[in-house]
């Protein structure tokens, strides 16, 4: 489509930087099923790339292969020019990769803060004498100069009034977002957002998509994401991957997309004569 | 209004995240701190160090150490009286190897003893969970129980088979052997619980204890975002190991001074510091004293109220004390699930609005 390195400037006037990760082939089967079959793109730098699809088409399975919770059958994953070899996934998050996931997955037993700070523990390197020692051993200060990081991200995300509410407690609007919050306070190179906005009504949706722009636009992070939201996906993303029982059927920036007959029969069915 | 957050303003992260953050609190602590370290020492005498005091500080500790593996990191273990046993009979080998070494220093090295073992019988946690992990903790319970029963080493070739704590001084008093003061006993206890609080308290507060809680809440999560269970789990076990092997040695060398292992260490023993940590409270420094207490304490309290207030004969109010503490077992656990902790919890939270109802 364009050339590996040099990235592209979105209708917007966004720079996009060149490839971050690149898949190659990858298929992925669960014994005789086959979830993803030889399945190729890549993700730039800076962008904010969607992953559609029916239901059952493999777009959380493609978003486990990039988190490296699932290893795929064959295929190749680079990241950052380097091939990526088989990692377990905390590995993984070191490499700073980050997710949410579609049915929220926090810790319902600790505090929002708490959940966030857990988020940012790859970055926290005092180990367990040291913790022990707390005021002494540095780790006190260790502690509250990632909570400086954390409450950055408080901020940014408007969740200060339940900082210290566990989350067990909270409403499933701002569950999203504490899942949000988490995942960036480990300073992330790729954030995947696996269906961000599912569940939610309109103005929820609005604070969502205006979450993400604006972490892409601040921070430079780029996204993955999965919606179903066409409109949604069709405003905010730069670039559209659609797959349909486990293919890609389409490629390119939502325009293109939206116009691709394989796309159209993908979504509203094809006559069978 | 005494009991209020509002107009004590938190100007850093260190203070908004203290242990007690109500300035009312923050003062109760340091009177309870005052009258166990400098008033209960004056008054002390033997019935109580022996039947109320030391037990409950020996308790306590255990009970922190296992509510670090239940409580915080979700894993439920069975194994508490096997590694209280090698704990107390890894100081007692450590005394009677080297009697010139203080015995703070063996009580330390018990502990460390008791992690490395607690890491060894907590491998089979990385494979399973939940009740099929506390089947496997309770192998271990047998199996180390059986061993002290079976390695004449373990107990010095003694002829009865148990073993003796020997006298042992701190600054020159006895906190070891028959010529112990009640004092002495309970200021070496209230000195390890201290120490052994404050750092079960870092440890939980910082990214340990969080690494923990991720686990038991949803080890899946936890991994995707950085936690390695491998060692997450295993430290946990040896931060439990490490508390309980330190309760168990001064269970023995303290408290007992001569000790049998199925009988000072037994199934019994897992089960009344599990009790200690579901009653008191999962996941909760406050809820493992709270635990100590209740179990430790009213047993005492039936007894003295049956012998000694309505004159009941000793046997018939043994066995009616057992039927009350196992009712008032499960009548507060219907009522409160998650413990004194939560009732405190509740209570405060209460306080805190008092005298308005919202």
């Amino acid at each position: 489509m364009k050339d590996m390195n040099e990235g592209y400037i979105t209708p917007d006037g966004r720079q996009i930087g060149g490839v971050l990760m690149e898949l190659k082939n990858i298929t992925l089967k669960f014994g005789g099923v086959t979830a993803i079959e030889n399945i190729s793109f890549d993700i730039r730098d800076g962008e904010i790339r969607a992953i559609i699809g029916p239901n059952g088409a493999g777009k959380s399975s493609m978003l486990n292969v990039i988190s490296g919770f699932y290893i795929p059958t064959e295929g190749e994953v680079w990241f950052k020019g380097y091939k990526r070899g088989p990692m377990k996934p905390y590995e993984i998050a070191r490499l700073g990769i980050a997710r949410t996931f579609q049915n929220i997955a926090l810790f319902d037993g600790m505090s929002v803060l708490d959940n966030i700070m857990t988020g940012r523990l790859t970055k926290m390197k005092k180990g367990l004498l040291a913790q022990a020692g707390w005021w002494w051993t540095g780790a006190a200060r260790e502690e509250y100069e990632n909570r400086d990081k954390v409450e950055r991200i408080i901020d940014f995300l408007e969740i200060q009034n339940i900082r210290k509410t566990p989350v067990g407690r909270l409403p499933y609007g701002l569950k999203k977002r504490v899942e949000l919050a988490r995942a960036l306070a480990a300073e992330p190179k790729i954030l995947l957002l696996d269906e961000p906005m599912a569940g939610m009504n309109v103005e929820e949706k609005e604070d969502m998509c205006r979450f993400i722009l604006d972490l892409n636009d601040e921070f430079g992070t780029t996204i993955v994401l999965i919606e179903h939201d066409m409109g949604v996906v069709m405003d905010i993303s730069d670039r559209v991957v659609v797959m349909d029982y486990g293919k890609k059927i389409g490629d390119g920036a939502p325009d293109e997309v939206r116009n691709n007959q394989a796309v159209i029969d993908a979504y509203l069915g094809v006559a069978h004569d | 209004m005494f009991y209020r957050e509002s107009g004590d303003f938190k100007t850093s992260y260190s203070e908004d995240s203290q242990t007690f953050p109500i300035k009312f609190d923050r003062l109760r602590y340091y009177a309870v701190l005052a009258v166990a370290f400098g008033i209960i020492p004056l008054f002390i005498n033997d019935y109580w160090a022996n039947a109320v005091a030391v037990p409950f500080l020996i308790y306590a500790i255990a009970a922190i150490g296992l509510n670090i593996l239940v409580g915080y990191a979700g894993q439920v273990s069975l194994g508490t009286g096997g590694f209280m046993a090698v704990g107390a009979y890894a100081v007692y080998k450590l005394m009677t190897a080297f009697p010139e070494v203080s015995i703070f220093i063996h009580v330390i090295l018990a502990g460390l003893i008791t992690a490395a073992v607690g890491v060894v019988f907590g491998l089979p946690s990385l494979r399973i969970k939940g009740f099929y992990l506390a089947v496997a903790t309770l192998a271990a319970q047998f199996f180390l129980v059986w061993l002290f029963n079976k390695v004449p080493w373990f107990y010095n070739y003694s002829a009865s088979g148990q073993i003796n704590a020997p006298e042992r001084t701190v600054f020159g008093v006895f906190v070891t052997g028959a010529q112990t003061s009640a004092m002495a006993k309970y200021m070496f206890c209230l000195v390890m619980l201290t120490l052994v609080a404050l750092v079960a308290r870092n440890l939980t507060r910082g990214t340990v204890g969080r690494k923990w809680m991720a686990i038991r809440d949803m080890d899946i999560a936890a991994e995707i975002i950085g936690v390695n269970p491998l060692t997450t789990k295993l430290t946990a076990f040896a931060v439990s190991s490490f508390f309980i092997g330190i309760a168990g040695a001064l269970f023995f060398a303290v408290y007992l001074g001569a000790a049998e292992v199925g009988e000072a260490f037994g199934i019994q023993k897992s089960f009344l510091i599990l009790f200690m940590v579901i009653i008191g409270g999962l996941g909760s420094i406050f809820g493992s004293f709270a635990g100590a207490a209740f179990l430790v304490l009213l047993p005492v309290f039936l007894k003295n109220v049956l012998v000694g207030t309505l004159g009941w004969p000793t046997d018939l109010a043994a066995h009616i004390e057992l039927m009350i503490v196992g009712g008032l077992i499960v009548a507060f656990l219907i009522a409160e699930p998650h413990g004194i902790a939560q009732l405190w919890r509740v209570a405060k939270e209460k306080l805190r609005l008092w005298p308005f109802p919202h």
